[in-house]
């Protein structure tokens, strides 16, 4: 019973439009001449060429697209093998404590999350830096990174694990050559989710960065807290486009081969 | 062997970044604020052995949690946290129903579309997210200059620096927390269901109070507590959004450690939230074990 009453469609339209109203707002703005950011005076694209100038802000570009690369890649990493003994480790000692130190990052205030690391970074006397904003990152997204692998995992038919194994794969083969290409894609989402986490990350990078590195969100940060700005705007405008064609795109991909292998599997049935 | 590895890598790895640092604040909690670096005392010293440590233990104390509950600011932040996390978590469920409502009855082919266009705002910065409403509600702001000039309003409302902007924050930015979970469980829902309860008289509004809204009661409890526990400790909507009179515990722990510097009670301020955090969150898992119980 799919009916699209008037009802539905009100609240559709009035949903999507709060949703993206504000950023469309912000998009036209940034285009605006004026350095008053709420009153139009015609279509300028000089606050892009203001920002392209401003070294601060690609200095902190720079550092949080290192930071972001890095600590995804760890956390992936990390976080797959979480995953994989989540799932297939069976009992071992301590492993209630294990997933509840998955679990619980993700619901973790990130005031918190920040202030414990900066203590234990100066606890250790750890100079803080882009290795500690890596660290930190690499921590909480590896959760995120190991409850999507995760949930993979529990849905795959784990004989066939068992069937390379019996035709004679060592583990590490068995798991290079079966599991990896299976879990590919939540592996792949996990790395985008730890990747985009720590793109955004404001708290925890406040708290983990010493003076020697300053992440775009901190840079963001300090210039929004004095007001609306035609620069954050013309940034805005280029990050939403970013994240924009890459969700549509990464969802063509993904349609597309799902066609493919519907395609094929239809084809191995007439066959 | 290889199992070891396998299981050593990952566990250390939380065990040194995320359970000893919550040890470490916990220590700090109970420990006294000094003027040296670090700002607090005492400090553990094990050159001294087994008699430092007892020293050590000697020395820490309750106290920043009695200047916790002796100091009004504290209370009526938790106290005003919850209220503004308690009202956007409401706020949010009346936006998102309906949304997820219509998606679930959208045709199917609009429904992979629709979907991506809720998801697609959690992939937007969280911070340029909250920064867009700046623009909207301040005094001068695009919403005051719309209701000014078709005249339903003489004179701009004051929205940004309240908690009225404080919540319109919290429900735009989580929206989609809310509208996904209530979405998978409508979607599941069986419509035979209804048309049987409107073939045995129920009215459409009352087979959507006795049907519907039963069925997608999982949906709705796991959106409020995905909407409900982030809003608690939130930091970045209060400052940017709230005025000087917004209290919320996340930028008074903030606040505490950055432009005080006082950490041990930043500490214990991050401790207490942590125990308000902890009743909710085993609510929301025994809510998702049932759930999943039920399905399996």
């Amino acid at each position: 019973m799919r009916r699209l009453t008037w009802f539905n469609t009100t609240s559709l339209t009035l949903g999507f439009a709060f949703l993206y109203l504000p950023m469309i707002i912000l998009v036209i703005y940034s285009f605006n001449a004026s350095k008053l950011v709420t009153v139009w005076a015609g279509f300028s694209t000089k606050w892009y060429v203001e920002l392209f100038q401003n070294e601060a802000f690609l200095g902190a570009a720079w550092v949080t697209l290192r930071v972001a690369v890095i600590s995804s890649t760890f956390a992936t990493i990390l976080g797959t093998m979480a995953a994989y003994v989540l799932v297939r480790a069976g009992r071992f000692p301590g492993r209630t404590l294990f997933s509840g130190m998955i679990y619980a990052p993700l619901v973790m205030p990130e005031v918190i999350t920040g202030l414990s690391l900066l203590l234990l970074f100066i606890g250790i006397g750890l100079d803080r830096g882009v290795l500690t904003i890596v660290l930190a990152h690499t921590t909480f997204s590896m959760c995120f990174v190991s409850v999507v692998v995760s949930s993979r995992l529990v849905s795959f038919d784990q004989s066939l694990e068992e069937a390379a194994l019996d035709l004679g794969c060592t583990p590490m083969e068995a798991f290079r050559l079966v599991t990896l290409p299976i879990i590919a894609p939540a592996v792949i989402s996990g790395w985008l989710l730890a990747f985009t986490l720590s793109l955004d990350d404001l708290v925890i990078a406040s708290f983990t960065a010493g003076p020697s590195a300053t992440t775009l969100p901190m840079k963001i940060w300090s210039s929004v807290r004095l007001g609306v700005s035609p620069q954050i705007n013309a940034l805005s405008t280029i990050m939403i486009a970013i994240v924009t064609i890459g969700v549509i795109s990464a969802s063509i991909i993904s349609k597309r081969a799902t066609l493919r292998q519907q395609a094929e599997e239809r084809d191995a049935e007439r066959t | 062997m290889r199992r070891k590895v396998l299981i050593l890598v990952p566990y250390l790895w939380l065990l040194a970044l995320f359970l000893i640092p919550f040890a470490i604040v916990f220590k700090i909690s109970l420990s006294d604020t000094e003027l040296a670096i670090p700002p607090y005392t005492p400090t553990l010293d094990l050159s001294d052995g087994w008699n430092g440590f007892k020293e050590f233990l000697s020395e820490l104390d309750f106290e920043n949690f009695e200047f916790l509950t002796t100091d009004d600011l504290y209370w009526k932040a938790y106290l005003s946290s919850l209220q503004i996390a308690v009202i956007s978590t409401v706020l949010t469920l009346f936006v998102g129903y309906p949304i997820a409502y219509g998606m679930a009855n959208a045709p199917d082919h609009w429904r992979p579309t629709l979907l991506m266009l809720v998801i697609l705002p959690f992939w937007t910065s969280f911070l340029i997210r909250v920064y867009s409403w700046m623009g909207i509600l301040s005094t001068e702001g695009y919403l005051n200059q719309l209701l000014l000039s078709i005249g339903v309003i003489s004179e701009p409302l004051t929205i940004l620096n309240t908690n009225i902007a404080v919540y319109i924050g919290i429900v735009y930015t989580y929206l989609p927390f809310m509208i996904l979970p209530i979405y998978s469980a409508l979607e599941r829902l069986d419509g035979s269901l209804l048309e049987a309860a409107e073939d045995l008289g129920c009215s459409r509004a009352s087979a959507f109070w006795l049907v519907t809204v039963p069925l997608s009661k999982s949906g709705i409890i796991a959106g409020c507590f995905l909407v409900f526990i982030p809003a608690l400790g939130e930091f970045v909507i209060p400052s940017l959004l709230g005025g000087s009179k917004t209290l919320m515990i996340g930028k008074v722990l903030f606040e505490e450690f950055f432009s005080n510097r006082d950490w041990p009670v930043a500490s214990a301020v991050a401790v207490i939230l942590l125990l308000i955090l902890i009743i909710p969150i085993i609510l929301f898992q025994r809510n998702e074990q049932k759930q999943r119980e039920a399905e399996g």
